[in-house]
This record gives structure tokens, sequence and C-alpha cells, in this order.
């Protein structure tokens, strides 16, 4: 594989371009799971994925297989998937519940923290092998949770995970706030919609104000074209979301977009529709706010409801609307390949009818059939398919380029809503991580 | 209801499909059908855990008219296809409503890319005065919780 100097990867970033290379080259993909995706904090899931030893659920991190487990002593382990005898995956669900991960090779068994408990045929060994240090399951070096969110890094050494999420802690905040009881749990299903295209297309659409007039035209059209809501029936949410992307030009323009160190971001929100936002007041959510007031006082149920955000992006594993209960985790398959996880979450204490809007929401956001989706997986197909061309090197990132702001917290503001500073700033990050040579 | 009415309606609503007469497909349906692909497998409700595509009776005159706009940028070309609908029984019969359980293997083909999805079907049919119609389809993949490209298709 011909090296790539950090010299060679920070001339693939310019001011206001990218290297169409960033977004297709194979050996660039293998430098960004050593440096970035094996460096960075990934979020893997939520505390309510495991809440009791023995729970576990399976997942990746860059290439490698990992489990997530509760471990007798109470904490959240997360663990390479390959037995240390023949590299055989000693765990094959989804999730579950277990004492011991058992190899179905050789039946090299593993406790919960990774330790290898038994071998069979012990007496081939000299010096024993069971409770080697060495032959348990290879752990993860770093496992975090913030607000039941459970990170994990596969770097040894960084920054601490609440330094790598800054001010975007706050996002996480927003969402947990949310909930009367104080807790969220992950419920409802898991679409897995994979799409031909390299992971930074999601993580940069999900902050572009530009693209839903354009992309989900016909949805728009088509929503607007049906007759207006009229019940709080389950199709109402869907219906009411396509309207909502068709927003006029003038409330995306105004809409706040913050990027954060770390290539991190959030959009402030844009949604008017009463039914789906909380705050508006909408007869479904009076018991709501009333149950969320009863918890926390009216002073800070107003200032909890009245947080306004739309996509929240940590870089480069998550985004999530914490408004919307929503989470989407992201994870490269191959240069010109990725899987996108989206998770709902229910708010403990909150009426029944929102986790059944949250449903139909992720039903229209989030699904793999929704009249929405298709057509941003559709564009990022074409977006691939167009950077293969070696006619044109550059990708140009020059809206509101110059007149980013810095605010608060660390934080700059794209001047309008519609800025790509979000992309400048995940692109800067990336420079970073790949140019810091091992 | 004799079962030649039955097989008669399932193969002409998947002939409408294969034909992209979207707008004759739907009159198949009651004002207050639900078409329904579930996410899970066994999933006993629509209301609390997702679905790939849970559409009461306006979603999908939505996903109709949707791909009749010229920027329906998944839907345009129109995917081509073929349902083939077989083993079907009628498992129960109130007076008012049959239903009709199937299997389907349907072909779809869209640039370049060509799938092959697998499901079991049940339908719910309505005696009316204008003869039998759809009130409720679900369609169980047999790979709903798998990794998935997006779809644009109608089962």
């Amino acid at each position: 594989m011909p090296t790539l100097s950090a010299d060679d990867i920070a001339r693939l970033v310019e001011p206001d371009r990218v290297h169409r290379a960033v977004y297709t080259d194979p050996h660039v993909f293998e430098l960004e799971m050593e440096r970035l995706f094996g460096r960075a904090w990934l979020l893997l899931g939520h505390e309510s994925q495991v809440p009791n030893p023995g729970d576990f659920f399976t997942t990746r991190m860059a290439r490698e297989p990992v489990i997530v487990a509760r471990h007798t002593d109470g904490s959240a382990r997360a663990l390479i998937n390959r037995c240390a005898h023949r590299g055989t995956t000693v765990c094959d669900a989804p999730s579950g519940t277990t004492r011991q991960f058992v190899c179905p090779y050789h039946g090299w068994t593993y406790g919960t923290d990774g330790a290898l408990a038994v071998v069979p045929f012990a007496e081939g060994y000299d010096p024993p092998a069971a409770g080697r240090r060495d032959l348990g399951l290879a752990r993860v070096p770093r496992v975090d949770a913030y607000r039941g969110f459970i990170f994990a890094s596969l770097a040894a050494d960084g920054p601490s995970l609440l330094e790598f999420l800054g001010h975007l802690r706050t996002s996480f905040d927003d969402l947990v706030d949310r909930a009367p009881s104080g807790q969220v749990e992950v419920a409802g299903g898991v679409f897995k919609h994979t799409y031909r295209g390299n992971w930074k297309l999601v993580l940069e659409n999900h902050n572009d104000a530009v693209h839903p007039a354009f992309v989900h035209a016909s949805s728009i059209w088509a929503a607007r074209e049906s007759s207006k809501p009229e019940s709080d029936g389950y199709a109402e949410i869907a219906v009411r979301q396509m309207l909502q992307n068709g927003a006029p030009p003038e409330l995306w323009e105004s809409t706040g977009l913050w990027a954060a160190p770390s290539g991190h971001s959030f959009m402030g929100d844009y949604h008017t529709d009463s039914r789906l936002v909380t705050a508006l007041d909408h007869p479904v959510f009076r018991e709501y706010r009333t149950a969320l007031e009863r918890r926390v006082g009216a002073e800070a149920a107003a200032r909890i409801l009245g947080v306004s955000r739309w996509n929240s992006i940590v870089y480069p594993s998550c985004s999530f609307m914490s408004q919307f209960r929503q989470l989407r985790i992201v994870q490269p398959l191959a240069v010109d390949r990725t899987l996108v996880s989206a998770y709902s979450f229910r708010l403990g204490g909150a009426p029944e009818q929102m986790f059944r809007d949250t449903v139909a929401f992720a039903n229209v956001v989030n699904g793999t059939g929704s009249p929405v989706l298709t057509d941003d997986l559709e564009v990022y197909e074409r977006a691939q398919h167009g950077l293969t061309t070696a006619r044109s090197d550059w990708v140009y990132l020059g809206r509101g380029h110059g007149s980013d702001l810095p605010d608060e917290h660390r934080t700059w503001r794209g001047k309008t809503g519609t800025s790509e500073i979000h992309i400048r700033n995940q692109l800067a990050a990336w420079v970073r991580y790949l140019t810091d040579e091992p | 209801m004799s079962r030649p009415d039955v097989d008669q309606l399932l193969v002409r609503e998947a002939w409408l499909l294969d034909h992209q007469r979207l707008d004759e497909w739907l009159g198949l349906f009651t004002d207050d059908a639900v078409y329904w692909v579930p996410l899970q497998m066994d999933q006993a409700e629509p209301f609390t855990t997702a679905s790939l595509i849970y559409d009461d009776r306006r979603l999908p005159e939505i996903r109709v008219r949707q791909a009749q706009h010229p920027r329906a940028h998944a839907r345009v070309p129109a995917p081509r296809t073929v349902h083939q609908v077989t083993n079907v029984q009628v498992v129960a019969d109130d007076g008012r409503e049959l239903t009709v359980t199937s299997s389907l293997v349907m072909v779809e083909y869209r640039k370049e890319r060509q799938r092959v999805w697998g499901g079991l079907v049940e339908h719910r049919l309505r005696r009316t005065d204008g003869g039998l119609r759809i009130a409720a389809k679900r369609v169980d993949l047999v790979n709903s919780e798998s990794e998935l490209c997006g779809i644009a298709c109608l089962f």
C-alpha cells in the first residue's frame, strides 16, 4: 500500500474545498480506520441496552467486531469479539443475556469481562491457559459514558470523553432532560440502512439546510398535494414532517448552525408545527409538560423545552435529534459503503402517545422505506458515483466561507443556517486526526 | 366468496403493481386500509415498534403521487418488478372479511441493480358492494431486520 505522508494528507483539504480522494481512495480509508475511527471516542449505544449484569449487544468499531457487555461488577465493558485461540467470533447474536461467551470452535469460555475462564483439554497447555491474562478477549482500551450514552476509544491515550464532547454534551443533556422521569431508553427497534457511498456523505448532509428543498422536493410536493392533516392519526406525523422539509428559504437562512472543536456541530430547529414540537403546547403535549414540571418545576421545564435543536453531530460516529428522540450511529464498511443504524428513544414518564409519535417520526425520517430518507440515500450514491471521475478533483465547500463567526462555548457559528461551516469543520478535524502519525 | 375471486384479486394486484398502474392499485384498497411492512419478525403492532413501511390510507397515495414528480430521485426511473404470488390460502372468513395468506417472491430491478425479495403476505379482503377490496395488507420480508439499501418499490 502506498504510504500517504502527513503532507500528502494535508494537501487534500483546503479552506473551502476538499479533494475527491477523501471520499474515494481506499488507502485514505485505511488510514481513517487507523487514525480516526481507531482513536476518536465512538458512540456504541445506550445503557438501557445493557441494564443488568450479563446483558450484551454486539457492534463494530473501525474494523473490529465488538461486544458491549454489562459485567457482574455493574460496569459496561467493550471487548473485541475474537477468540484468543483461533480467531473465531465468540458471540453471534445482536443482543442478549449470558453468563459467559463460549467459542463455538473449541469451547474456550470467557467471562463478561473478557477473562478466559475455561479451556477444554487443559492438560495440553503448560503453563495452563485458563486464567492467563494475555489469553482473554482483548479489551477496548477506554470505555466511558455520558448521561447513559456509552462511548469507547480504541486508543489507550487521548482526550477524556468530556473533553472530546465539549459543548456537544449539552445535546445529550437536551435529550435526557426532556424525560419526566429523568431517564430515557432505547425502544421500538433499529433501522439498519446502507448506502453505496462514503461515510462522510451522511454526516455532511444532516446539517445541510439547502438540500431539503431539492432532495426532498418530491415528498414535499406530494404531501402538499394531499389533503391537510386533520386528525392525530398515525400518518399525520409523517405528513407534517414532510411538509416541514418545505420550510421557506428565510427560515433555513435564519436557523442557527454551530461548529465545535473535534468536528462536531449542531443546528437550531426549523420546525414550526405544534404537533411536532412539544414546547408549542398542543393538547397532546399538555400532560407531558405537567409531568415534566412535576419533577423539575415550571421554570426548569420551560428552560428545557425552550432548547431548540435539530441535528447534533458528534464526529465521526453519530448524529442525533435530541428534541425528536432519534439517534443515528454511522459505521463505515468500505470507502464506498456505509451502514447507518437508527434508534428511537422513549422518554421515561412521558405519555405513551409521545412514544407513538416518535415511532411514526422515525418511520418517515429514518425508515429504510421512508419517502424522505430514500431520496437522501439515492443522492449519496449519486455523489459517490460523480466523485469517481478523475476529470475534476475538487469538491467545493465555499458556502459561507470567510463569514463564520466565533460564538460562546468555543463554537463557531455560520453566518446563516445554510453555511457549509459544519463540513469545513469536519474536514479540519479529519486532517488533525489523519496527520497525527503514530 | 369463492376461491377463484380471491385468486383473481391477488393476481390482479400483482399485475397492476408490475405494470405501474398504481392509481388502479390504490383503487383496490378500502378507504380505511393499511399497508404494512413490519421491521421485526412476528411484530405484534406498528405503533410502538418501527416499520419499514406502515401506511394508513393516506400515505400510499403520497407514495404513488411522489413517484410522479420529476425530481423523485429514488423513484425516477421507477423500479421494475415481477411479483410471484403463490401458496394462497384462505385462513379465516367472518362473513364480512376474509383473511388470506400467500407467499411472495419479487424481483426488483432499477439502475443496474437487481434485488430479490421474499415475503410472507397476509391480506384482509372485505366484501363490499363493489366486490372484494383490500382492507389490510401485511408483508413480512424474510430479511426485514438485515442491513438494507433504501426501499422505494411496492411489495
